[in-house]
C-alpha cells in the first residue's frame, strides 16, 4: 500500500494528535432508548453508535427457538447518513459479516441457557462512523445487554490496534484504517481474560502480532473501566457505597 | 438485618471471596463469587445473592401474577402475563374435573380482555407456565387503574413486611394489588386518591435503588413520620412463603374482603 503522507509525525504524534497508546475519547450513556429493555449510546472518537436490546422475548418465527437456550440475534446497521457519501441502507456484505462476528463476540459472555425458548435481539445502529465501529458497537451492545438485566459472566469490551508507519498503535481511526498497514479489532472479557473476537486486516510479523494483540487487550481494559463507570452512573448515581435504610 | 453486607454491583464484579453459597444471580468462579446482573449484592449467612435492578419478568412457580386473557381454545385460556412466555389456564381448573367443552361456556367465566389474578402452578424450561385461580383470593379483577412497572421493582414497592405499600394505601385510601410480574392494579373510591397512589408507585419505580425511599414517599403523600407500620396478620393457610409473595397475598385478600362487603 503506497502511503500518500505520513501518519505519524516526527514528534511521535498520530494524525489526530494522539500518542501510540492513547484511546480516542470514549463516552457511554446508558438507557437512551426507553422502549427497549436495555440500551446504550457510545461516542468513540467520532463514532456515534446506538445499541438497543430487546428481550428475553418470544421467538418469531417459532421454529427458530432452541429448547435448551436462548437465541441471540444481532443486527449491525449503518445509517445512510453515517458516512460522507450516502450509504445504501440495505444490509451490505460487510454489515452481515459484522452482525455475525458481533453475535459471536457477545455470546460467550451471556448465560443463554438461563432463558430457554426465548430470544434476545441486539440492534446496533451506527449514526456516524469513524473507523473501529464494530469495536464500539460491541462495547455499546454489551453495556445495553447489562442494562437489559440479562445474566452475564462479564462485560465484553472491545478495542482495535494496528500498524501505522511500521509502528504498532492503539485504536485505529478511519484514516489510519484506510492508509495504514494493519487493523486488528479485538473483543475481550477482562475478568475471564478471554478473547471473543479477533480479526486482522493487513500483514504483521509474528512478534508484531503479539505486540498488537497485547496493545489491543490493554485498550479493551481501558474501555472496560469506562463501561463499568457508565453503568454505575446510570444505576447508582455518584454513590458507590450503599447506605443502609433507616427503618 | 444484622450480618448482611450490601453493595452495588454490575455483571462481572467480584462480590466477595471465600466459602459462600451462590444464590440468586451469582456464580462461583474459583474462590470468588461473581455478580451476573446489575443490582444490589447481599452477603448473608446463608449465601450471596444479587437483587437485580433491571430485567424482564421470568415466571417462577408459586408466583402470584396479574394477567390478561388473550385468547381461549376449547380446553384452556391463554393468558398474557407480561413475560416472554404466555401462560395457560386450563378450563378444568375453573369448571372442575367434569368440564366438557360442549356443555360449558368458557366465556361465562373469563372473556378475552379480562384481567385476572392467578398463581403459577407449574413452569419449567420445557413448557409454558400453567396457572390456577383455585384459591380464595384469586380470579377476575372487576375494576381498577392498571399500571405496568418493572418486575424488578416489585419487592421494593411492597417494602419490608409490606411497609411501603401499606404507607401508600393508607395515605391515599386505595387498595393496591401487585402481581410479581410487575402489573399493578389500584382501586379506590376517589380518583384523586388513585392518582396520588399511581404517582407514588411511579416514584418508587424510578427511585427503587435509593435509600430512605419510604421516608420520601411519606413526604410526597404528606404522611406524619411517627407511627411505625403495623405488623400484618400472617397468612393463615399454606407453607411459609417469601416475604414479598406473602404481602401480595395479603393485598389480594384484603381486596376481596372489600369486594365482599359491597
Amino acid at each position: 500500500m503506497s502511503q500518500a503522507r505520513n501518519l505519524i509525525d516526527e514528534t511521535g504524534k498520530r494524525i489526530d494528535g494522539r500518542g501510540f497508546d492513547e484511546l480516542r475519547n470514549v463516552k457511554i450513556t446508558v438507557g437512551p432508548v426507553k422502549n427497549a429493555d436495555g440500551s446504550a449510546f457510545i461516542e468513540f472518537g467520532k463514532n456515534k453508535i446506538l445499541a438497543a436490546v430487546y428481550g428475553p422475548r418470544e421467538v418469531h418465527p417459532k421454529h427458530m427457538a432452541l429448547p435448551d437456550r436462548c437465541v441471540l440475534r444481532c443486527r449491525y446497521h449503518m445509517s445512510p447518513f453515517s458516512t460522507d457519501t450516502r450509504k445504501n441502507p440495505a444490509p451490505s456484505r460487510r454489515e452481515v459479516e459484522i452482525s455475525k462476528v458481533m453475535r459471536e463476540a457477545l455470546e460467550p459472555a451471556l448465560m443463554l441457557q438461563d432463558y430457554p425458548r426465548a430470544a434476545i435481539d441486539v440492534y446496533v445502529e451506527v449514526l456516524q462512523s469513524d473507523g473501529g465501529s464494530r469495536c464500539a458497537g460491541i462495547t455499546a451492545a454489551s453495556v445495553a445487554l447489562a442494562d437489559a438485566g440479562i445474566s452475564m459472566h462479564d462485560l465484553v469490551a472491545s478495542c482495535a490496534a494496528g500498524k501505522v508507519d511500521n509502528k504498532i498503535v492503539l485504536d485505529i481511526n478511519d484514516e489510519e484504517d484506510k492508509e495504514g498497514q494493519a487493523d486488528m479489532p479485538v473483543a475481550y472479557m477482562p475478568r475471564l481474560e478471554q478473547v471473543t473476537l479477533l480479526q486482522l486486516d493487513g500483514r504483521l510479523a509474528p512478534e508484531q502480532f503479539n505486540e498488537c494483540l497485547d496493545k489491543a487487550i490493554g485498550g479493551c481494559k481501558m474501555v472496560y473501566e469506562i463501561q463499568k463507570q457508565a453503568l454505575m452512573q446510570k444505576y447508582f448515581g455518584n454513590e458507590t457505597e450503599l447506605k443502609e435504610e433507616t427503618q | 438485618m444484622h450480618e448482611i453486607k450490601r453493595r452495588y454491583v454490575i455483571p462481572g464484579d467480584k462480590i466477595v471471596e471465600g466459602n459462600f453459597r451462590p444464590l440468586m444471580n451469582v456464580i462461583k468462579s474459583g474462590n470468588a463469587l461473581i455478580a451476573t446482573r446489575i443490582g444490589i449484592a447481599e452477603t448473608g449467612r446463608d449465601g450471596v445473592k444479587v437483587i437485580p435492578l433491571s430485567g424482564v419478568y421470568l415466571p417462577r412457580v408459586n408466583d402470584l401474577v396479574i394477567g390478561k386473557i388473550a385468547d381461549h381454545s376449547s380446553l384452556s385460556w391463554e393468558v398474557d402475563i407480561n413475560s416472554c412466555f404466555s401462560a395457560h389456564l386450563p378450563a378444568q381448573d375453573v369448571f372442575g374435573r367434569d368440564f366438557s367443552p360442549a356443555r360449558d361456556d368458557m366465556t361465562k367465566h373469563f372473556a378475552i380482555g379480562d384481567m385476572i389474578t392467578a398463581r403459577i402452578v407449574a413452569f419449567d424450561r420445557t413448557r409454558d407456565p400453567m396457572l390456577t385461580v383455585q384459591d380464595r383470593d384469586l380470579g377476575k379483577i372487576p375494576r381498577g387503574e392498571l399500571l405496568r412497572i418493572s418486575a424488578t421493582r416489585v419487592p421494593r414497592l411492597i417494602g419490608k413486611r409490606g411497609s411501603m405499600i401499606q404507607t401508600i394505601e393508607q395515605a391515599t385510601q386505595t387498595r393496591v394489588l401487585i402481581g410479581q410480574n410487575g402489573i399493578v392494579v389500584v382501586t379506590g373510591r376517589s380518583p384523586e386518591g388513585v392518582n396520588l397512589a399511581v404517582m407514588a408507585i411511579r416514584m418508587v419505580e424510578d427511585e427503587a435503588h435509593t435509600a430512605n425511599l419510604t421516608q420520601r414517599i411519606k413526604g410526597l403523600l404528606n404522611v406524619p413520620d411517627t407511627p411505625p407500620p403495623q405488623e400484618r396478620s400472617p397468612l393463615s393457610a399454606g407453607a411459609p412463603k417469601p416475604a414479598e409473595i406473602e404481602s401480595t397475598i395479603d393485598e389480594v385478600e384484603e381486596e376481596l374482603e372489600v369486594e365482599g362487603e359491597k
